[in-house]
């Protein structure tokens, strides 16, 4: 068995239906991205999951580590006022 | 000599002794953190810290678990060319497919752990890796096909549905995709099982010999009692487990008597009772020396089903080789236009 048997790793993302997003689904094996969709079809939407797929190499995709967690996402939790709770509005002025 | 050694062994004591406290006291507050993460039942990601051991314990269950799904495909692939109808036919060949998307899904929860999974399935296909032992027992006719998604899919159930509140969270996710699947598998099943027991007396009969045959091996299936099960505790503690196998053979046991009742099948249990005080049937003893002989390797069908899985991988090499060939050329077509 040889390592170019090792197909690289596609994420897949999956749009159930026009309006919505694509959304990550998982990933897979395939040797180019137009078998990567033909794959994701077969193993993402059997039960019609789906009616458009991004497929892209695991390897193009960076990622923010947990290690940066706090730097970069605590800045927004003290800013409160990026809310609409935060101010006031008198009840009478109905919906705003 | 006395004393070079004697410092020697002095120094050396010192350095050890600082550099051990360090590390200790830095890997136990990190391996302190994260059980005090898992414990709020909070998900763990792949990126995230792991001690060790907890990838460990993942990688090797989430792949047999995936092996088990992979060569679960056999016993029932047996039969799709001589299902007795078109309807039969359909549900089997779908249910056998999702059982390789099972095994898919779980290979790339395993990888997102940084197992590869050419490795994996290299230990499958050399024996090193186990797989469920309830795949190793024949299917000689159809109602095991009926007994197989009633009993089997529904023990892995079971297993599954409790799978889905792990603390590893691709691994959950995986069961909530899989368990949405299961369900069919079960139905399709007992829908086999009720047309036997209600078909003629040889049909039912068949129904029968076919419960009788699977009973004990699918309570096998939860693996060996609690106080036989010494990684339990752990993978509990990390809430990689969420219920202990006696806990998940009961309900399972719970669910599925009714069900025989219904069928009008006995289950072949002489013990099997309900026992008012518990709230739960109790049950005879499991042949827990067959369940360790099927695992040594020395069930009725290991062998057949590492041959046939062998023999597909090999057979399939040609297909891995063109698709490897094709994208090169495509790629390469690409490029020329595009110079
Ligand atoms: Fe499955
Ligand atoms: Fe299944």
């Amino acid at each position: 068995m040889s390592n170019k048997d090792n197909w690289k790793i596609w994420e897949i993302f999956i749009r159930s239906r026009n309006g919505l997003s694509h959304k990550h689904v998982g990933s897979l094996h395939a040797p180019d991205a137009e078998m990567a969709i033909k794959n994701a079809r077969d193993v993402y939407t059997r039960r019609s999951e789906g009616i458009s797929i991004w497929v892209v190499p695991s390897e193009s995709i960076t990622a923010s580590s947990p290690d940066e967690t706090e730097p970069l996402f605590t800045p927004a939790d003290d800013k409160v006022y990026r809310h609409p709770t935060f101010y006031d509005i008198p009840d009478e002025i109905g919906h705003m | 000599m006395y004393l070079r050694d004697f410092y020697g062994k002095a120094i050396a004591r010192i350095f050890v002794t600082e550099s051990t406290v360090k590390i200790m006291t830095k890997e136990t507050s990190l391996e302190d953190r994260f059980q005090q993460y898992v414990d709020g039942e909070n998900k763990v990601e792949p990126k995230d810290w792991m001690p060790e051991a907890y990838r460990k314990t993942l990688i090797r269950q989430i792949s047999q678990h995936a092996h088990s799904e992979v060569v679960g495909m056999l016993p029932e692939a047996n039969w799709i060319t001589r299902a007795p109808s078109l309807r039969r036919k359909v549900a089997l060949l779908a249910k056998v497919q999702d059982e390789a998307g099972h095994g898919l899904y779980l290979y790339s929860a395993a990888e997102t752990l940084g197992a590869d999974r050419m490795d994996l399935i290299k230990d499958l296909l050399s024996g090193k890796a186990k797989y469920s032992s309830i795949f190793n027992y024949p299917t000689p006719t159809w109602a095991d096909m009926g007994a197989i998604g009633w009993l089997v899919d529904g023990a892995a159930i079971a297993n599954q549905v409790m799978l889905c509140r792990t603390s590893y969270g691709p691994y959950a996710r995986a069961m909530v995709r899989i368990c949405k699947e299961e369900s069919f598998h079960q139905r399709q099943g007992y829908e086999i099982m009720m047309t036997l027991a209600r078909g003629s007396e040889a049909q039912k009969k068949m129904a029968q010999d076919a419960l009788n045959r699977w009973w004990w091996p699918s309570l096998m299936m939860f693996g060996p009692t609690d106080d036989h099960s010494p990684n339990s505790a752990q993978s509990m503690k990390w809430k990689i487990k969420r219920k202990s196998n006696d806990e998940l053979r009961q309900e399972f046991i719970d669910k599925t008597v009714p069900q025989a009742e219904f069928l009008g099948l006995r289950v072949p249990d002489d013990a099997l009772r309900w026992n008012e005080e518990r709230g739960h049937y109790d049950h005879g003893e499991i042949d827990w020396e067959e369940f360790y002989n099927v695992i040594k390797g020395n069930g009725p069908c290991n062998k057949q089903r590492m041959d046939a899985r062998n023999k597909a991988h090999d057979a399939g090499a040609w297909v891995r080789e063109a698709a490897n060939a094709y994208a090169a050329k495509q790629a390469q077509k690409k490029q020329s236009s595009a110079a």
